[in-house]
């Protein structure tokens, strides 16, 4: 029973995906063709990058569609777009050029060629055979008498139906068909995306390029990592250093004296102890506000999404903290983003004169996505030595990536996106 | 008075016992994991709990998560929850169930021994006692249209000391007025929050609580 009905999905997809290769590949194909031809005599430029975009999208579409309805994965193949890509007519002609560099491109035009004829082919038979099967059973049913009585000589398959006998041998023969279309059509329908995967997975050399800028990415990002947790460690020395350890000798010389004269001046020795207990305190108050820059301990207890809720209320800004998470990041991970936050909504307050402050963090498709929100001036850019950079290197460490949106006037948009998993 | 203390370092758990039985309180238990907590709240009923936030074997909030449970099932139970740093968003937690009895302190304020005291006792009489540190964090920003910017400066000051949970006398001392004129700006807080009359110790609670809400 389950074969029948994983045979009758197939069949479904399959006739889906034979009208999609006709109707979108060849649509697809044809405008690109002729978009990119257009290029020459300059309209080619503005309609070319929505087309191809269309075409990734499409590809796009049917690589999910392998994975879900075959197990056949195939990997994008797309070179990623500069993250400093320009606005205007200007990014639209840098898009275009990018675009057409790319060979993943290429490889997609040859894709819509192969899929409107030979994908189209190999999808077709899944519906096919149970139809043809069924047709079959309709001439044995006596319809093909009529058709033999109107000149026509029906042929099923290689039989030549003039007689009862030979409609039941057609009837045969469909059901020896719908029987192979049981087995085979999950398999046709693979086929197909196997055949679609040729050229819409990267190529070896294309692998080869991607680990390259992988390599090269983890090369400057460890870099980063290393650099900053040095100057991190440099800087809890300097504070224990300047901070609480100062404090703690001044307590101790201060105990050393009222030890020395609590006999002879004992009022003076109760001022000077006063005196070390206030040191006391402040060594406290300084060595919490160090340890909350080291790892804050709502983090530590309440994991990221508390921990911004109580940054939030520490801000002298109004902030609303929107929180979805359903369960916690690996620490290191939520540390990093706990940060980025921070140092993102420190920004804010310096720079952005907002009176509102919005944060949204929630997690979808293996994402961590938080946005940082402000009702502020505008004008902030990631450029070197700004706060941005620096979140923008936290965060790489992770993999993480930054993203501005930030018009003069106002509003600011600072969001981040973390691969991780929820646990 | 009976208190069951739960604090995980033997140094401040012993500094703690000693500084209580001096002031004539019995010392039910003196645990120092979160589990040993939860069986000594139900077990012993004591008269207040003073606990700290961090306790093993999660080391997390696990002290105060036990000390929400318990007063969950026994509402009004007295606690005094300590930490090495105070957040808002624990002192609105903890405030949340509108019953009073709960106090938030940063472990410094055990430094001065006749404050503190002062503090489990107004716990353990059903008031409260929030550290000036979660006050000061609420301090630093006002809007005038949410209902407390409708209080004056000075209404301000009273409700912050209430906050802290000072009784009328105390912050007639403080201010340095008479304590009639205290419960004059007491009952034009608790009007201008909307609280209707009722028990005057619950209704300080839900001040404080509203006060606590503005940092939403």
């Amino acid at each position: 029973m389950t074969r029948v009905r994983a045979s009758l999905i197939a069949a479904a997809r399959g006739l889906y995906l034979a009208v999609a290769t006709l109707a979108g590949s060849i649509t697809l194909f044809v405008l690109s063709v002729v978009s990119i031809a257009l290029i020459v005599i300059g309209v080619g430029v503005f309609t070319t990058p929505t087309l191809l975009t269309g075409v990734r999208k499409w590809a796009d579409l049917r690589r999910a569609q392998a994975g879900a309805w075959s197990g056949v994965q195939i990997p994008t193949p797309y070179r990623p777009f500069p993250p400093d890509l320009r606005r205007g007519i200007t990014g639209l002609v840098e898009r275009n050029s990018l675009m057409l560099k790319d060979p993943a491109t290429w490889r997609d035009l040859q894709w819509l060629l192969v899929d409107m004829t030979a994908g189209c082919v190999t999808v077709i038979f899944a519906p096919a055979l149970p139809l043809y099967m069924l047709y079959g059973y309709v001439l044995a049913l006596g319809v093909w008498e009529p058709i033999y009585d109107a000149g026509g000589g029906e042929w099923y398959g290689f039989i030549h139906v003039t007689s009862q006998s030979d409609a039941n041998m057609a009837a045969l023969l469909g059901t020896a068909l719908g029987v192979v279309g049981l087995f085979a059509n999950p398999s046709l329908v693979r086929g197909h995306f196997l055949l679609a995967r040729t050229l819409l997975a990267p190529t070896t050399s294309m692998r080869e390029r991607e680990l390259a800028r992988r390599v090269d990415r983890l090369t400057e990002t460890r870099h980063d990592a290393v650099d900053s947790s040095a100057a991190e460690l440099r800087r809890i020395e300097r504070d224990l250093h300047d901070g609480a350890q100062a404090r703690l000798v001044a307590m101790g010389m201060d105990l050393g004296t009222i030890e020395a004269m609590i006999e002879k001046n004992p009022a003076k020795a109760k001022e000077m102890i006063a005196k070390a207990r206030q040191n006391s305190g402040e060594a406290l108050t300084e060595l919490r506000d160090l340890v909350r820059g080291i790892h804050p301990p709502v983090l530590a207890e309440r994991g990221l999404g508390d921990a911004v809720k109580a940054l939030a209320l520490r801000l002298p800004v109004e902030t609303d903290a929107d929180v979805e998470l359903f369960g916690r990041a690996e620490e290191p991970v939520e540390s990093a983003a706990y940060f980025a936050v921070s140092e993102a909504l420190t920004n804010t307050i310096k720079h952005a004169g907002a009176d509102r402050v919005w944060v949204d963090i929630h997690h979808t498709d293996g994402m961590l996505r938080i946005a940082v929100t402000d009702n502020g001036k505008g004008g902030a850019s990631i450029g070197a030595g700004s706060g941005l950079s620096g979140i923008e290197r936290r965060l790489g460490t992770f993999d993480g990536v930054l993203a501005v949106s930030s018009p003069a006037g106002g509003p600011t948009m600072v969001t981040m996106e973390i691969p991780c998993e929820l646990s | 008075m009976r208190v069951v203390l739960a604090e995980d370092l033997f140094l401040l758990r012993d500094g703690l016992v000693r500084m209580l039985e001096a002031f004539d309180f019995e010392i039910a238990a003196a645990v120092e994991t979160g589990p040993e907590l939860t069986k000594a709240l139900a077990e012993l009923e004591p008269d207040v709990a003073v606990v700290d936030v961090r306790l093993p074997p999660s080391h997390t909030d696990e002290g105060l998560q036990c000390a929400l449970a318990a007063r969950k099932a026994r509402p009004g139970l007295p606690v005094l929850v300590l930490s090495q740093h105070v957040e808002q968003l624990y002192a609105r937690e903890l405030l949340a169930d509108g019953n009073g009895g709960v106090g938030y302190l940063l472990k410094d304020r055990v430094f001065d021994a006749d404050q503190f005291i002062d503090a489990v006792r107004r716990v353990a009489a059903g008031g409260t006692a929030m550290d000036p540190q979660v006050i000061q964090q609420l301090l630093s920003r006002r809007s005038a249209d949410q209902p407390l910017g409708k209080l004056t400066p000075r209404e301000r000051e009273v409700l912050e000391l209430m906050a802290q949970g000072r009784s009328n006398a105390a912050i007639a001392a403080e201010l340095v007025v008479t304590e009639r004129a205290i419960a004059k700006h007491t009952s034009n807080i608790f009007g201008k929050l909307d609280l209707s009359v009722s028990d005057d110790d619950n209704r300080r609670v839900l001040a404080v609580l509203a006060y606590l809400d503005q940092g939403r």
